[in-house]
């Protein structure tokens, strides 16, 4: 049973690495920018709600509707006016960067917050549970947040297959030239692409500060998790992404359950063995237009 | 064309004068070096170690990343990984001095392994990648109660020396290691391999049409680095006494790197040196700044790869013309 | 009434001169065909149009507005829409999503995707298919319908018939040829001579970056021809009229 509980708990967190890494995933597949500094920006959407919390007070899930716009908005003009600069540098450029971005927002937080853990109290909602069986409880929390990690994968999905923006992003994935000779405007559709990353990134950020405790420095593993996400999944479809979020979950907890300090380890461990023997990832896409 | 121009005499050489003069103040400096410990301080030749150990750093990652085109931010992997090494061989009784040249030799070895999971990555997930790898490596180590665990471990070997004379070994070590890593550098890059590297970073395609091994020379390439960055660990392990997983393996230190290769000139032999001192400097001065210093590195990264992507030494010898090691052939005519 | 004006454009790729001085127009509801060898400067020339590459002298003009600064994709939503050499049709999105990815410029006009899909009805029976899979004639009638998509004043053809069997290249001219009819310009960029002067109303040949030989295709001999293309010596536009005065 403990087993089973271990997989259960695992799926429910692989939900929330899955939002983490569908933004790193979009930004990708859309400009072959890896955003170094992706897991900083959610613990930075975090502090904002605990900002927002300590000024106008209130339950924090409240922050989401406050939140989400303004890393969208954020995105936007990072991309316009970073991001794109570092595009036109070279291949090294976006890297060295992000990077550099990242390190800024770490130490700038750890200066304005300090270096000590924090995390975002939502009341009773974060230790409720429902029992699934004997031995089996799930905190009401966590199955939120997988509910709505599959539906903002699945409305990610449906925004890119059904609409027009959805469409330039998945034209200048694909082929960057014949986007803008079809008249898809290349600025907008990157700024777009991170605006969109910044959102979803920002919903993972919140939700794990109100499941778990957060500090400046919380922002690297998270990418961590996000990148392995992404790998064991497959590049060039989000049903990979989600895929990949649920096996790193599940690897986690239940390398937890074998050893409590050897979660992460597992993690990684399964990461690299998908990295060794099927580098496509699990759900290998034919949809992958570059590598 | 006439054939009859060809007949004329060509000499292709490779140093000019300006690079034997260099090259000779180079060697200067250093035999002065080797003097230091007389004239200076014991804190200052402690300072000068410190100095050098982040010029083997930047040395290392240069040639990964400048010259290899590989962005790696897991680096750290192979520091913290040749540290634990002495101090593992000093609890197998081998003397740290002695130690050293073998933690050099098992990070280059490590690396070899490394490099077959990484090289499946490109670019940035190439960068994620080495970090992820590199935190593996932190897990594993931390979980081995023999070397201290999550807690660290000192180094107790080499506590029956006179302090002063220790930090003077530790500090030729130092000398001897920058020397050494500087001279395989410049040997590496004047060599076939070096000339497959330049043609690699250049045109990776084009590179392989003509017969370079892409894959080999990249990781002959990373392995050296490894190595290089291994001998840094090796430094900090017996030049601090102790060893401790979050600090051995700190993601900081590829922060150091890269901004020192940035800020030097990356992919140029000159650039580690100048991007060291310029850091070094920097990190004294700021010191009381905190977490602000950091803050202000990250700045100066971006601003530099987006406005002075050659740094320094680029931008004081934007053709590679002045090089203390001479690196490219001129062809001469005799007319 | 010119539709485009290339006036004087000279361009370079890095430090190769590919365009000297050529000056060009269009005019609207012509069929221009522009021929010549490897490296003559016909895609260098299109770049140009397309808005891919800037000139280092000289300017572009359509309609006598100067676009020589405009970036391509704003170009499409003047009026220029090119269907580039090799197509590059989203392999990973379907066939009609490639062409509804031409609409992105939202110009009105008569092509929608019941029009192509009349044009190309191969394209229709296949419009669900991922653009990757299909035969190198539905790609390029998928490109030229994605372009049109558009509904470009000006549509600038890259070297359609590359790569294709003569029957399908016949039925692509067939279908360029229903375009035109439908008052759209276009300026055909061939190696394939023979069936670019057919549907074509004025053609010009271009060597090393210049115009070397233009005129109404009838009135143009075999030997001008080939001596233009060529690049022999005994070149001097035989039989050519020169076009209106600029």
């Amino acid at each position: 049973m403990i087993w089973t509980n271990a997989v259960i708990q695992g799926l429910l967190l692989g939900g929330l690495y899955a939002i983490f890494a569908c933004g790193l995933s979009l930004m990708f597949g859309v400009m072959r920018l890896v955003n170094l500094a992706h897991g900083d920006l959610g613990v930075l959407a975090a502090y904002f709600s605990i900002i927002l919390v300590e000024h106008l007070g209130g339950n924090p899930l409240w922050t989401f509707a406050a939140v989400i716009p303004v890393a969208a908005i954020l995105g936007y003009f990072l991309q316009r006016f970073l991001l794109d600069h570092a595009l036109n540098g070279g291949e090294l450029s976006p890297i060295l960067v992000t990077f550099g971005l990242s390190i800024i927002i770490e130490n700038l937080l750890q200066q304005t917050f300090g270096a000590n853990d924090q995390s975002l109290n939502i009341g009773a909602l974060s230790y409720q549970s429902w029992k699934l069986a004997s031995d089996i409880y799930v905190g009401r929390l966590n199955v939120i947040i997988f509910f709505i990690a599959v539906l903002v994968i699945v409305g990610l999905q449906l925004f890119l297959s059904k609409t027009a923006a959805g469409r330039a992003l998945r034209a200048t994935a694909d082929n960057r030239r014949a986007a803008a000779l079809s008249g898809i405007d290349p600025k907008r559709t990157r700024a777009l692409a991170t605006a969109i990353a910044l959102a979803t990134v920002a919903v993972g950020g919140l939700f794990l500060a109100m499941r778990t405790s957060f500090a400046p420095t919380s922002g690297s593993a998270d990418l961590l998790f996000a990148f392995e996400a992404v790998i064991i999944g497959g590049l060039g479809n989000l049903w990979g992404t989600l895929v990949g979020g649920l096996v790193l979950g599940i690897a986690q907890t239940v390398g937890s359950q074998i050893n409590p300090a050897d979660g992460i380890l597992i993690g990684d461990l399964v990461f690299l063995a998908v990295l060794a023997f099927r580098p496509q990832g699990l759900i290998a896409s034919r949809n992958v237009a570059i590598r | 064309m006439s054939v009859a121009a060809l007949d004329t005499d060509i000499a292709v050489t490779r140093g000019s004068r300006g690079s034997k003069i260099a090259l000779s103040v180079g060697i200067a400096v250093v035999v002065a070096l080797i003097f230091a410990p007389a004239v200076a301080g014991d804190s200052a030749t402690n300072n000068l170690t410190q100095f050098f150990i982040l010029l083997i750093m930047a040395v290392g990652w240069n040639l990964a990343a400048g010259y290899g085109g590989m962005v790696s931010i897991g680096h750290q992997a192979f520091i913290g990984f040749a540290s634990y090494a002495v101090l593992d061989l000093a609890i197998h009784g081998v003397l740290a001095w002695y130690a050293v040249p073998m933690a050099i030799v098992l990070s280059g070895l490590i690396s070899v392994p490394v490099s077959f999971l990484a090289f499946r990555l490109r670019g940035g997930y190439f960068a994620i990648g080495t970090w992820v790898i590199a935190q593996v490596f932190q897990l594993v180590i931390s979980q081995q109660s023999n070397l201290g665990g999550g807690a660290g471990a000192s180094l107790n070997d080499l506590n029956n020396l006179n302090p002063i004379n220790r930090d003077n070994i530790t500090y030729w070590f130092a000398l001897g290691l920058t020397v050494s890593a500087l001279a395989v550098t410049g040997f590496l890059l004047r060599s076939r391999v070096g000339m497959a590297l330049v043609a690699v970073r250049d045109e990776e395609h084009s590179a392989a049409a003509t017969g370079v091994n892409v894959a080999r020379t990249k990781r002959l390439v990373f392995v050296l680095s490894a190595a290089i960055c291994g001998g840094a660990g090796a430094l900090l392990c017996i030049s601090n006494l102790e060893v401790q997983p979050n600090s051995a393996f700190s993601v900081q230190y590829s922060a150091f790197m890269i901004f020192m290769v940035l800020v030097g000139g990356i992919g140029s032999f000159e650039g580690p040196i100048i991007g060291a001192i310029v850091f070094f400097i920097l990190q004294q001065s700021l010191a009381s700044y905190g977490a602000w210093y950091l803050v202000i590195l990250g700045a100066f990264a971006i601003a530099i790869t987006l406005w002075l992507p050659r740094g320094i030494w680029g931008a004081v010898d934007p053709r590679h013309r002045r090089s203390i090691v001479p690196l490219r052939h001129r062809v001469h005519f005799d007319q | 009434m010119a539709l485009l004006h290339l006036d004087g454009v000279t361009a370079y790729y890095g430090h190769l001169q590919a365009l000297h001085e050529l000056s060009l127009q269009v005019d609207a509801g012509e069929i221009l065909a522009v021929i010549g060898a490897n490296g003559a400067g016909k895609s260098t020339m299109l770049s140009l149009i397309s808005g891919e590459l800037r000139p280092r002298e000289g300017r572009v003009y359509l309609n006598d507005v100067d676009i020589t600064r405009i970036a391509p994709h704003q170009r499409v939503r003047r009026g220029i829409a090119l269907v580039p050499e090799g197509r590059h049709l989203f392999g990973t999105l379907t066939v009609e999503d490639n062409l509804l990815c031409g609409t992105a410029s939202k110009r009105p006009g008569t092509w929608n995707l019941d029009a192509v899909y009349e044009l190309f009805p191969l394209v229709k029976a296949r419009r669900k298919h991922r653009a990757a899979v299909l035969s190198g004639g539905e790609q390029q009638a998928v490109a030229i319908g994605r372009a049109l998509m558009s509904n470009p004043s000006l549509l600038l053809l890259d070297e359609v018939s590359l790569g294709l069997a003569p029957v399908v290249i016949k039925d692509l001219y067939e279908a360029l040829r229903r375009i035109a009819a439908e008052g759209t310009t276009l300026l055909l960029v061939e190696q394939n001579i023979t069936e670019a002067l057919r549907v074509a109303n004025y053609a010009i040949c271009l060597l090393e970056g210049r115009v070397v030989l233009e005129g109404e295709p009838a009135s143009l001999s075999q030997p001008a021809i080939s001596d233009a293309y060529f690049g022999n010596k005994a070149t001097s536009g035989s039989g050519a009229k020169p076009k209106g005065a600029s």
